[in-house]
């Protein structure tokens, strides 16, 4: 992975609008080795834009947002391009960036998400296969830094189980960075739980959940586990 | 019932309206003719007819390529930089604010009485919907897509971005373009041809108009409407076939 110094992402005195709303001020934020660190917040609250200041496709105001080693991402809605097959999308980054696909290495990867033999276009495909296939694509980018922005929103409860576990494992080794609002998907995935409310947002809860992953109806009855939810919960709503 | 089976049901009962008509009002041949006299005027002048087909279809296609063609790089131009999108912009609303009637006889002038003015002309009105539906499509790349790409691209690939995203995106609204640009490529040579000509449907429109051979025209023009619409179904099918992972949702 070339660098010398461990992967990171270090926000300081960050400030950051959108469509001229204050989303965030002087916010500091530091993550660095690996595992999942999941930002959690409300809708609206301006965890994407973060998201997309870090990935440096938004400018910031004041402060400084530094990342340190190569950065993938995973959007919402994939970013799974409409015209091209399985094997096409997950090897796009290499002809973006002028080199030569590796077809083996995405049908491995693709073998490895679960999908040996999938055909067709994107239109093609259910809602679990291409969250599959946008997890190979960030596997054949592998970047130390991977950024995923509530990449499991919209699917159904049971599929969602089950790409959370496959995320887990694929994700293992890496400083991965996910924002969601919900919860209990970051009690399912995080390695630590970072919430954000308020307007501008601001960091109402930073918790190491003890003991991961937790598997909500698994765990439930755990009191560790359902105080630690409960945390998150006031966290959440405590805006001022 | 399949688009062939319903176009034909509706060009009958056009032809029985049209027959209705000329029987209920009695009017001569050389103001209205009936559909069998048409039918007859035309079958008699066939060669005559389809040598000057002939000519219009040339001008419609080879029209409809350079149009497409120049439409396509002017699209391309723009997305690529945006200092040329600046001077091509205008220029392109421009192309579309010239009256084409005008113009024509100074092509005729210019180009002399062949081909070349036809296809100018042709060229100029296809041009334009190609160009704007194209820049329209490559300037609304889905900004996810876009997103995605600059992160896997890195700095300074912006014309690789342009060709394996935002150029494969748009094809979509350049299919939308050459169907448009297509379905105008009959009356832009036909435009060509009375400004000024020896040949083609246009000419023989005025030709035969001119010698109360009426029967003769209402051929002419309904083989020039065939033509536009013959044109029109092949671009269509070929235009599909750049696209062929959208759905039709009828």
């Amino acid at each position: 992975m070339g660098t010398h110094a461990p992967p990171a992402i270090r926000l300081s005195g960050l400030s950051l609008a959108y469509d001229g709303v204050l989303l965030f001020r002087d916010l500091d934020f530091e993550t660095a080795g690996p595992g999942i660190t999941v930002l959690l917040g409300p809708s609206g609250v301006g965890k994407s834009s973060l998201l997309r200041a870090i990935a440096g496709l938004t400018p910031t105001g004041s402060g400084t947002a530094l990342v340190q080693g190569g950065i993938s991402l995973m959007a919402q809605d994939n970013a799974l391009l409409p015209w091209a097959g399985a094997a096409a999308n997950v090897t796009i980054g290499a002809r973006l960036r002028g080199e030569r696909a590796d077809p083996a290495r995405a049908a491995a990867l693709l073998k490895s998400v679960g999908l040996p033999a999938i055909e067709g276009p994107p239109d093609t495909w259910s809602g679990g296969m291409k969250k599959r296939v946008a997890l190979a694509r960030l596997l054949y980018e592998d970047r130390p830094i991977a950024l995923l922005d509530e990449p499991f929103a919209a699917l159904d409860a049971l599929t969602r189980a089950s790409i959370h576990a496959l995320a887990a494992r694929l994700l293992e080794g890496r400083t991965a960075l996910l924002v969601t609002h919900d919860p209990l998907e970051a009690l399912a995935l995080a390695d630590r739980i970072v919430v954000l409310s308020g307007s501008p947002a601001r960091i109402a809860l930073d918790e190491t959940p003890p003991q991961r992953p937790y598997a909500a109806l698994r765990d439930a009855l755990d009191p560790a586990y359902r105080r630690l939810h409960a945390r998150i919960l006031a966290a959440l709503e405590a805006a001022p | 019932m399949k688009p062939a089976l319903s176009a034909l049901a509706v060009l009958l009962v056009l032809l029985a309206i049209w027959q209705g008509v000329s029987l209920a009002t009695g009017l001569p041949a050389y103001i209205l003719p009936s559909p069998a006299e048409t039918l007859a005027a035309g079958w008699v002048q066939r060669d005559f007819i389809a040598a000057n087909a002939l000519v219009t279809f040339s001008e419609m296609v080879l029209g409809f390529l350079a149009g497409s063609l120049l439409g396509a790089l002017c699209a391309l131009a723009m997305a690529a930089a945006s200092p040329l999108r600046r001077v091509l912009r205008p220029a392109l609303i421009a192309s579309q604010a010239i009256p084409v009637f005008a113009l024509a006889p100074l092509f005729v002038v210019w180009m002399g009485y062949g081909l070349a003015p036809k296809i100018a002309i042709a060229t100029l009105v296809i041009f334009f919907p190609v160009a704007i539906a194209f820049a329209d499509g490559l300037r609304r790349t889905p900004p996810a897509l876009l997103d995605a790409a600059r992160v896997m691209a890195g700095p300074g690939a912006r014309l690789r971005i342009l060709r394996h995203v935002a150029l494969p995106a748009a094809l979509p609204a350049l299919a939308t373009g050459l169907r448009l640009g297509a379905g105008v490529a009959a009356i832009a040579a036909v435009i060509g041809e009375w400004a000024g000509s020896s040949a083609g449907l246009g000419y023989l429109m005025l030709w035969a108009n001119s010698r109360t051979q009426v029967p003769l025209m209402f051929a002419a023009l309904i083989v020039l409407f065939v033509l536009a619409i013959a044109f029109s179904a092949l671009i269509d099918l070929l235009t599909r076939r750049l696209t062929p992972w959208l759905k039709e949702t009828d």
